[in-house]
């Protein structure tokens, strides 16, 4: 069971959170951005063997919806990579 | 290849078991090939089988990183169905299931083939009228998907003692597919290496594949492994989670995000259940091996993940889950637990494909690719020794991420 911390109510247990997806790139403006920039937008999610980030929902709590980096080999919450 | 039958078992029960010759060779490695296969798993083996049989390509080598059988077709709960949605889908896994029937001849293997029905056991409206949906589609391509009624499942699945009326997801009634069926995942890996080997293909176990290599001309050119550079100009990713992993050292990037799914088995116990029953709407599937055990598969997790393990969680809400339905399982011991990681495409349709890079072939985005592999191997086989694809997997590109021209699958597997 993971320990999730909700920026307002501190570290809880896992199964009050709802995932809500990788975080992906950052929305490109349609009217302007190539064809190939707006598809990597669609589909391409960062698939690495190590600290990914993703948002979640604290939906049995005080319902807030933040991000944060997990390992996908350990599970494990971690800090932002490049964070000390 | 030596042959499997009664007479040699008998002639070898009576020498002792000293006599069998191996399964399959275990040559040194060459430093190019053919054709390379990463990954000697259902998929890998498969295509490699019929590459030698089908197209008389036999300089094939197949690179395993761990051993061979030991990843995702040994992680599964083997069954075989073709329930699928789309057009493009239920042809090919209506092949697949008509391989896996003739397997045990073709392989002169033991595949311990059950042909035993698939019963979805419905809770909801809605799914019952995605089911309903369904089997119109999958009539025009000859598979079978019938509704039954509520007493008709509980005749069939008599362990189904949950679900009454005033329950608070009450059964509401089933569909049946009697295509479905399970099978042994060792003997399909074990008789696909045999067979191949006996065709001139390397196994090689052991062998970890770094990364891929690049030519100047910007093909493919072989693969980096732990014992030196290995050269061919065609190359076969057939890993699963790890495809991405592999395909962005030269580069590639593919729409694929690796999760976890979940598996146990419970003490065995006297047959109970005949049929292969799934509840969709709650996520868990099972059937009982013929050891008596019942394989019970669940949801995925949720978020990526490479691990091999299960959550607490997850394996929890799978049983509570269980338990509504079948309440009598409450005094079954559960023995082993397991998860395989996988990889899944935005649409949850596999890719079947030469990639951007020439040469680089990928089989990925199984998700339930283990009912998929007599077909995968067969219509990867032809891509790759003819250089177009096969008809019944001439849909699922790369491309088609590229014009959005999607082959949604979410829902006719555990992915959501």
């Amino acid at each position: 069971m993971l320990l999730i911390k909700c920026p307002f109510c501190r570290e809880r247990s896992e199964i009050e959170f709802v995932y809500g997806g990788p975080v992906g790139p950052d929305r490109p403006d349609p009217t302007i951005c190539t064809d190939d920039e707006w598809l990597d937008y669609l589909l391409m999610v960062p698939n690495p063997t190590g600290p990914v980030e993703e948002r979640w929902w604290h939906a049995k709590g005080c319902g807030d919806w933040f991000t944060i980096w997990r390992s996908t080999v350990t599970h494990e919450v971690v800090d932002r990579p490049g964070d000390e | 290849m030596q042959n499997y039958s009664i007479f040699s078992l008998l002639r070898n029960g009576v020498t002792g078991h000293k006599n069998w010759s191996e399964a399959w060779r275990s040559p040194p490695l060459r430093d190019k090939y053919e054709v390379i296969i990463i990954g000697a798993g259902g998929h890998g083996l498969a295509t490699a089988y019929y590459l030698a049989k089908e197209h008389g390509i036999t300089d094939v080598a197949v690179l395993e990183r761990g051993w061979l059988g030991g990843g995702n077709v040994a992680r599964n709960t083997v069954t075989i169905r073709s329930n699928y949605l789309r057009d493009q889908s239920i042809p090919f896994y209506v092949k697949s299931v008509e391989l896996y029937e003739g397997l045990t001849k073709e392989l002169n293997f033991n595949m311990m083939h059950s042909k035993r029905t698939m019963i979805d056991v419905v809770l909801n409206y809605p799914k019952m009228r995605e089911l309903r949906r369904r089997q119109l589609t999958m009539d025009i391509y000859g598979s079978t998907y019938e509704q039954i009624s509520t007493e008709e499942v509980r005749r069939r699945i008599p362990a189904l003692t949950g679900g009454r009326p005033g329950s608070r997801l009450p059964v509401i009634g089933g569909m049946i597919h009697t295509d479905a069926g399970v099978n042994r995942h060792d003997a399909v890996a074990w008789g696909y290496a045999r067979a191949a080997d006996a065709r001139g293909v390397e196994m090689h176990q052991q062998t970890p594949v770094l990364s891929l290599v690049r030519g100047t001309d910007g093909r493919i050119e072989g693969v980096e492994t732990a014992s030196g550079t290995v050269r061919a100009k065609k190359v076969i990713v057939a890993v699963s989670g790890h495809t991405t992993t592999l395909t962005e050292t030269v580069g590639l990037k593919l729409p694929l995000r690796t999760m976890n799914l979940t598996a146990f088995v419970s003490e065995p116990v006297k047959p109970l259940v005949d049929v292969v029953v799934n509840c969709p709407d709650l996520g868990f599937y099972f059937s009982q091996s013929d050891k008596g055990e019942m394989v019970i598969g669940g949801a995925p997790d949720s978020g990526q993940s490479f691990r091999r393990d299960i959550k607490q969680h997850v394996f929890e809400d799978t049983v509570s889950a269980m338990l509504e339905l079948f309440p009598s399982f409450k005094k079954l011991k559960l023995l082993r637990q397991w998860g395989g990681h996988l990889d899944i495409t935005h649409d949850a349709s596999p890719i079947m494909d030469e990639t951007d890079i020439g040469g680089l072939f990928v089989s990925a985005g199984w998700w339930g690719g283990y009912k998929a592999i007599p077909a995968g191997g067969l219509t990867m086989a032809h891509h790759v020794a003819t250089g177009r694809p096969h008809p019944l997997t001439k849909d699922f590109t790369v491309k088609r991420f590229r014009h959005l021209d999607f082959i949604m699958e979410t829902g006719t597997t555990t992915a959501r």
